[in-house]
């Protein structure tokens, strides 16, 4: 189980009190009936689905309530960070940023340990 | 390939089994192929073999870039059934369980297809009406599906909680009898054995890292860990790492890639005769070869290619297991592990032609791609080979997020919805 820092609580929760709310930063066209299908296909089905890092959003459902803005990283889970809702896309921290990938599961259960 | 038979066991009883040959070749890759297909699990081994026996393709290469059916073929919990609701997937499935019917005397192997029915439980009145629906769009169709009462499903599984008192008190069953189970490892080792006689190349440890296109778009072969392949076709199937492989051809298609688990028992005496399936409270179990039960758990809500899961979301499976069956309380498990599944917005599965010219994708199978791997991969090796796709995947297609022409199948499996 993940344990998310909800950036509105400051406080680190239980992923069980989270709902996952996909990929962020995603605009809705300003005149939605003017776009063609295939621009509606793309706003509306397609997405990244990046191993790696990853903008996601997420919704302290059993707390504030609020929705909110990460990044996390998809191979090992880890969350690098969390910011509030409609700040614009946010750039790793240091450490984040050169944190390189772990492949296999036993790499990543040796970083749990 | 010497062909397996109970003679075949006599003759190498008497010379201490000296003479069982490899069962696949492991060549080096030739500089280019007519089709590569990228991913060996069931589903591109079996296009790769029904390319070469229906279509006379043998020039194609399977590439892996880990061990052959090392992915969601080898992590899945091996349930089969075709009880659908809409035409689209009744007809990919149908065609899939008949195929796993005579799959063992096609291949020469036997992939031990177990036809000892699905039953699927009804906790309540949507259940029941949903079923109920389920069963008659069945068997309009031509698909057996029935209705059964509490007591009849506790006859067919005597170790059923039927009580009214129980925490999930059941009001029916829905059995799919012709439903069932194989062995998975089976599956992928079997179209190996196959296809490789028939001169397919199955060439593993070897990634795919780009897919290299011509001056018109169109794909001019892959580049890998062991060098670049040219070809003229690329087919994916490539699972929960679709997304990733179809990007390197600049195409992006709506999935999200999801950790799914399962987890199997100690071994235990018969016990368990069919498959059941909850989706209202989320579990599925059977009961394998060996005597271990096999239990698949819930999808994580967020995207992931960790293999891992969540502890909680299995601790929720056992905690409706334990309810619905009381005497495996005391059972211990024994492995847990996770496969990362390809899900699609309408939970139908993708398969056809794509922007790209020469690149054709067979992904979204979600948690329910065993039991399609025959019909999926007889369909894609067709798709393949014409160019277009087979009257039976025809609704399949990546176009179906544009025009909307979804196939919202809600009973693609509980783990999804």
């Amino acid at each position: 189980m993940l344990l998310i820092h909800c950036p509105y609580c400051e406080e680190d929760r239980s992923e069980l009190e989270f709902r996952w709310a996909g990929e962020a930063h995603i605009a809705r066209p300003e005149n939605i009936a003017a776009i063609s299908d295939e621009e509606f296909a793309e706003y509306f089905f397609l997405r990244n689905n990046e191993k790696g890092l990853t903008y996601e959003r997420w919704r302290h459902i059993h707390g504030c309530g609020r929705f909110f803005n990460a990044a996390r990283d998809t191979v090992s889970d880890r969350f690098l960070m969390t910011y509030k809702a409609g700040l614009p896309k946010q750039a790793l921290p240091e450490t984040g940023a050169s944190e390189k990938t772990v492949e296999t599961y036993e790499a990543t259960e040796g970083d749990a340990r | 390939m010497r062909k397996y038979s109970v003679f075949a066991i006599a003759r190498e009883a008497m010379r201490a089994h000296k003479g069982w040959e490899a069962q696949w070749a492991s060549p080096e890759p030739r500089s280019s192929y007519d089709v590569v297909i990228v991913g060996a699990g069931g589903h591109g081994l079996g296009a790769a073999y029904y390319l070469a026996k229906e279509h006379g393709i043998t020039n194609v290469a399977v590439l892996e870039k880990g061990w052959l059916g090392g992915g969601n073929t080898g992590r899945n919990t091996t349930i089969i059934r075709s009880n659908y609701l809409y035409e689209e997937s009744m007809d990919i499935y149908e065609h899939s369980l008949k195929l796993w019917e005579s799959l063992s005397q096609e291949l020469n192997y036997n992939v031990m297809y177990s036809p000892r029915g699905v039953m699927m439980l009804s906790h309540n009145t949507h259940d029941m009406q949903s079923f109920k629906r389920h069963i008659n769009a069945n068997r309009l169709y031509g698909i057996d599906n029935e209705w059964l009462t509490p007591e009849q499903a506790k006859a067919l599984v005597p170790v059923l909680d039927i009580s009214k008192t129980a925490r999930y008190p059941i009001n029916g069953a829905a059995l799919q009898r012709r439903g069932g189970t194989a062995r998975h490892d089976a599956v992928a080792w079997g179209y190996a054995r196959a296809a490789s006689d028939r001169g397919v190349h199955i060439i593993q440890n070897c990634e795919v890292t780009g897919i290299r296109r011509g001056a018109n778009g169109e794909v001019t072969g892959v580049e890998t860990t062991r060098g670049f392949i040219g070809t003229k076709k690329i087919g994916v199937s490539a699972a929960g790492h679709s997304s990733v492989v179809m990007e390197m051809a600049g195409v992006r298609v709506p999935l999200h890639s999801n950790p799914l688990q399962a987890l199997v028992s100690e071994p235990l005496k018969p016990i368990f005769p069919c498959v059941v399936m909850s989706n209202t409270v989320h579990a599925y179990i059977s009961q394998s070869d060996k005597g271990e039960l096999v239990i698949g758990a819930g999808t994580d809500q967020y995207n992931s290619y960790s293999q891992t899961g969540g502890l909680q979301i299995i601790t929720h499976t056992l905690d409706a297991i334990c309810e619905l069956f009381p005497i495996f309380r005391r059972v211990k498990m024994m492995r847990q592990w996770g496969g990362i599944t390809d899900n699609t917005p309408d939970r139908s599965p993708i398969q056809g032609v794509t922007p790209v010219p020469g690149l054709f994708v067979n992904c979204g199978w979600g948690t329910g791609g065993f039991k399609a791997t025959p019909g999926s991969a007889n369909l894609f090796a067709h798709l393949i080979a014409r160019v277009e796709p087979h009257r039976l995947a025809a609704g399949l297609t990546l176009d179906r997020f544009r025009t909307g022409r979804l196939i919202d199948e809600a009973a693609a499996a509980a783990v999804a919805h």
